[in-house]
């Protein structure tokens, strides 16, 4: 049987893999390995946390605080000294522990980072890869749920990409980390215990592909992150009535795969996208406007976006999981789309 | 460090004069509007630029700010390329999609003017830890104004600089005035350079119209940093000749007042004074400098006004690279 690890096991790997194919990889964030200068941990060489979730665990004992490098608490410094260091030759990961801390960094991604290529005429690369995390169902509150890999994709100069399994986590990271641009790659952190196969070899996902995970004919499903499985249960149950659902999933949410869901919605000619983040100008919305745009003549209803509300994510466990998509809506949502097929 | 000889000085005071005739001509070119956007002029605090990049080498670093110009010239930045670009042009620097606040050639070691006022900080950090991943003796300078320094990265980057013994130097351009407001409404403490003390790294406030004094002061926090003892801030304290941008009334300026000491002087003609008397330049070399600077600024308008606007298909290139 193959062998099966946790999607942060599969994170954790490639950074792995990727440091030591690589000296120039280097990593930097807050307690990434923690315990720093703790003499009784340096004697055993050990880190205390390894990342908040423990997703970069035993990687500053294997290759040293020079390179796994705890910051202060100091996200705009750390975030652009790592585009500082991208721009010199090196080629770092960083990590946002929450991407809901990016107010506190966004200059170094939104004016820096993703425009020195341009603004120097194509003089410098930024092979810099952020590593953040986002999504509610955690119960960790308005500050550290949101879901803005969308608004961080909206930056011309910036790829993101949010895988939704550990097969693709890893390999979307080793390209994340052999990309020469800025690159956030967005963890969900409800997958980081989910398990599935992954090979141990290193191996890359393409960025700026999405992948269809169920072939269908009726209705065109795509998804974001954790909402695969939002879509993959929406289309089983479809399936009982059936209805033949395709789900894609994006992967890439900057630049979107564009060639693969409009090719999927001129067969099916109905849409739905399902994205955690808030309603108004996300992935979906903008999903939604090439598809108006592009294959207008092929749709048989009006393409539909399942979003969270616009609302902060709130604490109490039932009204986070009211706040998540989930397969019930996007039956509700499905059932306007596919009246006709019924009949 | 490297004694102020003949060769050097020489090259300060063409530099010093190639940053003068450079921003003089932006400032009367500007008025005529061929020139588009807005430009920040950098005349007057020659001293600092030409007097800290004397010691630098191309694989040494350094990040600027929105008034670039002086820095880019004393880094070495080609005059014509820089022109072009000021004017938009295909033939810039950058291809005439920077500007005059984004002017950068990493070839050079010149990490880009910046137009956010405090964003070269973190960035001469990373340059810093490379230098110091990579084991070299390379030294990253950041410059910034006075009110960078009350900008949030000032503390995250001089903190992470000095727990991480990084070799920056932290070159502050205090020339009294953040846009219009006054150094000592904006300040808390009295200079910039005692915030150091808070970091745990030196500090030293050196009057920056002083070529000599810059030259020696940043000659030995280059010389330190580069045997590996961190970064330390130095505090040029300068004036501007011109405004916050050009059009700028500057109503703000007393000229009477705590300023005036360095309102009144100019860094070049005392420059110059120094090095006659200390026989470093002859009156006859001097001068042949000051013509040929002139001479080369001329040729950079030229150029820049004959070049061609970028052609309409590069709007879309490197935004990525392949």
């Amino acid at each position: 049987m193959a062998r099966r690890i946790t999607f942060m096991k599969a994170i954790n790997e490639a950074l792995d893999q990727a440091m030591e194919q690589d000296e120039r990889v280097i990593l930097l964030g807050e307690d990434i390995a923690g315990g720093a200068d703790v003499k009784h941990l340096a004697d055993k060489n050990e880190d205390a946390w390894g990342g908040v979730f423990g997703v970069t665990k035993g990687l500053m004992p294997k290759y040293g605080r020079e390179r796994v490098i705890d910051t202060p608490i100091s996200e705009m410094g750390y975030m652009g000294a790592a585009v500082g260091a991208a721009a010199t030759g090196l080629r770092p990961v960083s990590e946002l522990m929450f991407n809901d801390f990016i107010g506190f960094c966004l200059d170094t991604i939104l004016a820096q980072g993703s425009k020195m290529r341009y603004m120097f005429g194509g003089k410098a690369k930024i092979p810099l890869t952020v590593r953040t995390c986002h999504g509610a169902g955690a119960s960790a509150a308005a500050q550290h749920s949101g879901s803005y890999y969308g608004i961080l994709g909206s930056i011309p100069g910036v790829k993101v990409v949010v895988p939704a399994t550990p097969y693709d986590a890893k390999g979307l990271l080793l390209a994340a980390i052999k990309d020469d641009n800025l690159v956030i790659f967005s963890e969900d952190k409800t997958l980081y215990g989910l398990k599935d196969e992954v090979p141990q070899a290193a191996y890359e996902v393409e960025i700026g592909k999405a992948k269809i995970k169920r072939s269908g004919t009726d209705l065109t499903i795509v998804t974001i992150g954790k909402m695969l499985y939002v879509g993959l249960e929406t289309a089983e149950k479809l399936a009982k009535d059936g209805i033949e659902t395709e789900v894609i999933d994006l992967l890439t949410v900057a630049p979107w795969d564009q060639e693969t869901v409009l090719n999927s919605v001129k067969k099916t000619g109905r849409l739905i996208i399902i994205d955690e983040a808030n309603p108004h100008n996300n992935t979906a919305t903008d999903i939604a406007s090439v598809v108006s745009d592009q294959v207008f003549d092929y749709l048989d209803g009006p393409v539909k976006c399942v979003c969270a509300p616009n609302t902060p994510v709130p604490f109490a466990t039932n009204l986070e999981q009211l706040y998540l998509p989930n397969s019930q809506r996007v039956m509700e949502t499905a059932a306007e789309l596919i009246a006709d097929l019924k009949n | 460090m490297k004694e102020l000889d003949v060769k050097q000085t020489a090259w300060i005071y063409k530099k010093m004069n190639d940053i003068r005739n450079f921003e003089d001509q932006v400032h009367q070119i500007f008025t005529t509007g061929s020139i588009p956007g807005f430009v920040h002029l950098y005349a007057g605090e020659e001293s600092v630029a030409v007097g800290v990049c004397a010691h630098l080498t191309d694989k040494d670093y350094i990040t600027s700010t929105h008034r670039g110009h002086g820095h880019c010239i004393a880094k070495g930045c080609d005059l014509a390329g820089m022109m072009a670009e000021i004017y938009g042009k295909e033939t810039g620097l950058c291809k005439g999609k920077g500007g005059s606040m984004h002017i950068a050639d990493i070839d050079k070691g010149m990490l880009g003017a910046n137009g956010m006022v405090g964003g070269g900080f973190p960035i001469a950090v990373g340059a810093g830890l490379r230098n110091k991943y990579l084991k070299t003796a390379d030294v990253v300078v950041c410059f910034f104004g006075d009110g960078a320094a009350n900008e949030g990265t000032f503390h995250e980057s001089v903190n992470m600089a000095a727990i991480w013994k990084l070799p920056v130097i932290f070159v502050n351009e205090n020339n009294s005035f953040a846009e219009a407001t006054p150094q000592w409404y904006a300040s808390g403490s009295k200079t910039i350079a005692e915030r150091a003390a808070a970091y745990g790294i030196p500090g030293e406030t050196v009057d920056g119209k002083d070529l000599t004094a810059v030259y020696k002061a940043a000659g030995k926090a280059i010389d330190r940093a580069r045997r590996g003892k961190g970064p330390m801030i130095l505090e040029c304290r300068t004036y501007r000749n011109y405004g916050h941008f050009e059009g700028d009334e500057q109503k703000y300026k007393a000229l009477d007042g705590k300023e005036k000491k360095y309102a009144d002087q100019d860094c070049i003609k005392d420059f110059r004074k120094y090095a006659i008397a200390n026989k470093l330049l002859t009156v006859e070399q001097a001068d042949q400098i000051a013509a040929t600077s002139k001479a080369d600024i001329a040729a950079a308008v030229k150029f820049a006004e004959n070049s061609p606007i970028p052609r309409p298909e590069t709007l879309y290139d490197n935004v990525f690279a392949d």
